[in-house]
């Protein structure tokens, strides 16, 4: 059932005709400065001398600053204080900001940066997951889940397999690369706007690097060019540096990364490497499933354990684990602190145990589908987390997908006529994969939202919340929630910016929760206003009659005014027509280092179809066809909803096919441009594209029973991946489990393609 | 400093700027028409793309020198009138062609630029066409399943128009 309509995006007149403000288009006033880093070109090593008289000398400049000219805090970690601003004495990583320049323009910013000599003694650098493990380079001892007896049910398995994945992580390439300004106020107060997810975090940060409390700093964020959690931590840096650089200059400051320095800077998705060893039965039903992770979190801790904990929380995806083990190792490298991206760890978790799932098939000559059903949760079984599953619709789901998309059929067309022609050159392949994502933050107490909602005596409405809009569609689905409380067309609904003065202590916009608990507190102020107006005209208009608020009018028995003369009339009565709202999500309770309790208050569900095809000679691949039937619950906007599954899909898709992150051996990143890192194009999104939303409800009380929708839809590109194992399973020697590697590129393909017959490399 | 002319958006425009300034920047800094953005910085993703005599072209590698006496168009000055859309905009507003709309602009000058040759060459525009064309335009939010549908629905509304 939907409450609600398929509304455009409520800034689509805007972003049409180029009317959207991003923080770069927002005019400054003209005495603003613009600032760059200047950047380390070692993975490790001391800093021995710096020469900055080039730097300060050069066209344009008006400061340099480093570490020893800040005034408070060098630090700019969302978590444990370990990520200094500038490099302090040591540099961690190719990419890390030294020193800071403050010039008239971008331009000459960045040309200035450049010209600094900073000598570096180098020091030993650990760059990769086997380096780490040799080294013992790690940021906390090993966490386990264990559930019942998996070393004993291992054992007694009629079938063991075991074998290992490596999974590449993932440049942002959120369009709007990152941006801050910082406007100084009277008393040394400071005015940031930035593109961040999290501007609750960017006035901490901006506060303690000025040594002010949290009052003194108000920051702002209307819209993002792109988050996909890139903008969670990472925009701390480019606010605290304008607003030091404000100070120190007592001038506007003005910070946009160009994209190189943006891909060199910032963190990505975390890469891992999985272990994996599985006992089943004849019939593919798992028994004992036992996964050791390692994942490479870069230089600074950031938000690697809740990322490397929610791949453990997802190692599971939508199967029940009779009994299992699941370590994780967090190593620590010379390299980019990677950080959170869309899934948050969970997709990589969900990779590994399809891969199992794949293998098993493989191995016992099935379909890779029976084998899924054999072991999809059925409600009541409980996770490796001790879960209690409840809300479990997988099955249903991926039955009706099954047969909307005639998978059955043309999985057996596809292996016809790949055994006919086992020379063809182009192979088809074939996958359906679920997913069940857990939503809520695994940091129980993240999980709150404030609002503020005023109804001014026009009746006009003013909107405010804690979440952030990257593209989402949060704005319009939370303004939805109050037209529809107030019976109000939208357009009288005003969606104002995010600001840390009017709402505070708020969460970041990730996890998938931004519509889950802005909403709730929305709808909350809402109910409140709604209260106040009800009691009054049950006094004013002496009636006991329910009061309704519906289509502008505002009705209580025989009395019927529009919702504008309602609020004018409240308002001349002194009534308060101003509220905040808050919401807490019910019931969650979670401990980590045990690995026990409910982290999630429900999951959202889904699966895919996609049909791909392969030239075995040059690895170039395509997607033919892709079916999507996801979970949102009750749609709080179906465009809104589908756009996201579809732009999610593809994302995830281009995370395990084109996109590859390459370092030098000497920790250099060497696609830091997309000319080098292959963002899906247009060509690259699925012939035929048919995507449904599932009929359901959410089984717990959420706004109006809706279910998240940013990150889940993400791991549905999975399909692409097993439907390229599938494609060149029939090309290399064919007994052989295919054993790809993520992202599968031409060459990794290709590598599938000639593998000996004995399954070792022939290139 | 070159001192350069141009007609942008209909109006005459001219300024001194230093021989290096790129015509995005010109146009976002100096006239301060921000609807065209900035990317990538090096002619990758099609966030700064702009008519020149009617031309798509990133700004981003294009010097504002080089763009001296030539009718230029941003997305600003695509409606006929301020408070109209072109076809392609409201083609784009409808069928949900955007998420966080960074690369909205850039998408509709490309999306303009290719429907028009296409309709002077008298070919017809294919959902392949479209596909092939749009290999300089980068979006990372929508999968492009309805930037394509945009597209076909603006070209069909800019033959009748
Ligand atoms: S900014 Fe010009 S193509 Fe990307
Ligand atoms: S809508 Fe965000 S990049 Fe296209």
């Amino acid at each position: 059932m939907n409450h609600m309509k398929p509304t455009p995006h409520d800034a689509a007149p805007l972003h049409v005709t180029g009317a959207a403000r991003y923080i770069d288009d927002i005019p400054m006033p003209k005495n603003a400065l613009s600032l760059a880093f200047g950047l380390s070109d070692v993975a490790h090593g001391k800093i021995t001398a710096m020469d900055l008289d080039a730097v300060r000398s050069a066209d344009g400049v008006v400061a340099v600053i480093t570490a020893d000219d800040l005034p408070a805090s060098n630090d700019v970690s969302p978590s444990v204080h370990d990520e200094p601003m500038l490099a302090n004495g040591t540099v961690h990583y190719i990419g890390q900001p030294i020193f800071l320049v403050i010039a008239d323009t971008h331009l000459n910013a960045r040309k200035a940066a450049r010209m600094g000599k900073v000598e570096i003694q180098p020091l030993p650098a650990i760059l990769t997951i086997d380096q780490a493990i040799a080294a013992d380079s790690k940021f906390e001892d090993p966490i386990r889940f264990l559930k019942g007896e998996p070393d004993s049910a291992m054992k007694s398995a009629p079938h063991q397999i075991s074998g290992s994945i490596e999974i590449g992580g993932q440049e942002h390439f959120y369009l709007e690369g990152q941006a801050a300004s910082a406007l100084p106020q009277e008393n040394g107060d400071m005015l940031v706007h930035s593109s961040t997810q999290h501007p609750t975090e960017v006035q901490h940060k901006v506060a303690e690097s000025l040594g002010l409390p949290f009052n003194a700093v108000r920051v702002e964020t209307r819209r993002m060019g792109g988050g996909f959690g890139g903008k969670e931590s990472q925009a701390n840096a480019l606010a605290c540096a304008c607003a030091v650089a404000a100070r120190i200059t007592n001038r506007p400051c003005k910070m946009r990364y160009d994209r190189d320095d943006d891909m060199m800077i910032t963190g990505k998705r975390h890469d891992f490497r999985i272990n994996y060893q599985v006992g089943f039965d004849d019939d593919g039903t798992l028994q004992s499933v036992m996964m050791e992770h390692f994942v490479r979190c870069g230089w600074a801790q950031d938000l690697s354990l809740p990322v490397a904990d929610r791949a453990m929380l997802h190692s599971d995806n939508a199967y029940h684990l009779p009994h299992a083990k699941i370590i994780s190792h967090r190593l620590k490298t010379n390299t980019q602190s990677a950080t959170a991206y869309r899934g948050f760890g969970g997709p990589q978790g969900v990779v590994a145990i399809e891969r199992v799932i794949d293998e098993v098939a493989h191995y016992l000559g099935r379909d890779p589908l029976e084998i899924r059903r054999a072991n999809f949760y059925e409600n009541g079984q409980t996770t490796p987390y001790h879960m209690t599953i409840e809300d479990s619709v997988i099955a249903p789901l991926v039955d009706q997908l099954a047969k909307a998309s005639d998978y059955a059929n043309r999985r057996l067309a596809i292996e016809s006529e790949n055994r006919a022609n086992p020379d063809a050159i182009l192979k088809r392949g074939i996958a359906l994969t679920p997913v069940k994502f857990g939503i809520s933050f695994t940091l129980t107490h993240l999980n709150q939202a404030g609002a503020l909602v005023h109804i001014y005596a026009d009746g006009s409405v003013h909107l405010n919340h804690g979440g952030t809009e990257m593209g989402q569609g949060l704005f319009t689905k939370v303004a939805q929630v109050a037209a529809h409380e107030f019976g109000l067309p939208l357009d009288m609904i005003k969606i104002t910016a995010s600001d840390t003065a009017k709402v505070p202590n708020t969460s970041a916009t990730a996890a998938s929760s931004g519509s889950d608990l802005n909403g709730m507190a929305v709808r909350d102020a809402c109910h409140t206003l709604k209260g106040r107006i009800a009691a009054f005209f049950a006094i004013h208009f002496e009636t006991d009659a329910a009061v309704e608020f519906v289509d502008g009018m505002v009705r209580a028995g025989s009395h019927e005014m529009t919702f504008a003369d309602a609020a004018s009339l409240a308002y001349q009565n002194r009534i308060s027509l101003s509220a905040t709202g808050f919401y807490a999500t019910p019931k969650i309770k979670w401990d980590r280092m045990a690995g026990r309790g409910r982290p999630f208050f429900y999951f959202a569900y889904g699966a895919a179809v996609t049909e791909v095809v392969v030239d075995t000679l040059t690895g170039e691949n395509r997607i033919l066809r892709t079916d999507i039937l996801h979970d949102v619950g009750a749609s709080l906007n179906p465009a809104i909803d589908i756009g996201q599954i579809e732009g999610g899909y593809v994302q995830g898709a281009g995370w395990l096919t084109t996109e590859e992150l390459v370092w030098d051996d000497k920790g250099n990143l060497r696609t830091h441009a997309p000319s080098t890192y292959k963002i899906p194009a247009c060509s690259d999104r699925p012939r035929v594209f048919n995507v449904e939303l599932f009929d359901n409800e959410n089984a717990e009380d959420t706004i109006y029973r809706s279910k998240a929708v940013g990150e889940p839809p993400f791991m549905l590109g999975i399909s692409a991946f097993h439907a390229l194992s599938h494609a060149v399973g029939y090309a290399g020697a064919s007994d052989i489990y295919p054993n790809l590697n993520a992202p599968a590129t031409p060459e990794e393909l290709l590598r599938a393609v000639y593998r000996n017959a004995d399954g070792t490399d022939a290139f | 400093m070159t001192k350069i002319t141009m007609t942008v958006n209909g109006k005459a425009a001219s300024a001194d700027v230093s021989d290096n300034t790129l015509l995005v920047e010109y146009i976002r800094e100096h006239l301060r028409l921000t609807g065209t953005h900035v990317g990538c910085d090096t002619s990758q993703c099609g966030a700064c793309v702009v008519h020149v005599n009617g031309q798509a072209m990133k700004s981003c590698t294009m010097l504002a020198a080089a763009a001296e006496g030539a009718e230029v168009t941003t997305v600003e000055g695509l409606a006929a009138s301020k408070d109209d859309l072109h076809p392609m905009q409201l083609a784009f507003k409808e069928n949900h062609g955007l998420q966080c709309g960074f690369c909205t602009p850039g998408m509709i000058m490309t999306a303009t630029d290719m429907v028009k040759r296409y309709q002077e060459a008298g070919k017809e525009l294919t959902e392949d066409a479209i596909r092939h064309e749009l290999e300089g335009n980068i979006c990372r939010c929508t999968g492009y399943h309805n930037i394509v549908k945009s597209i076909q629905d603006g070209a069909s509304k800019m033959t009748t128009a």
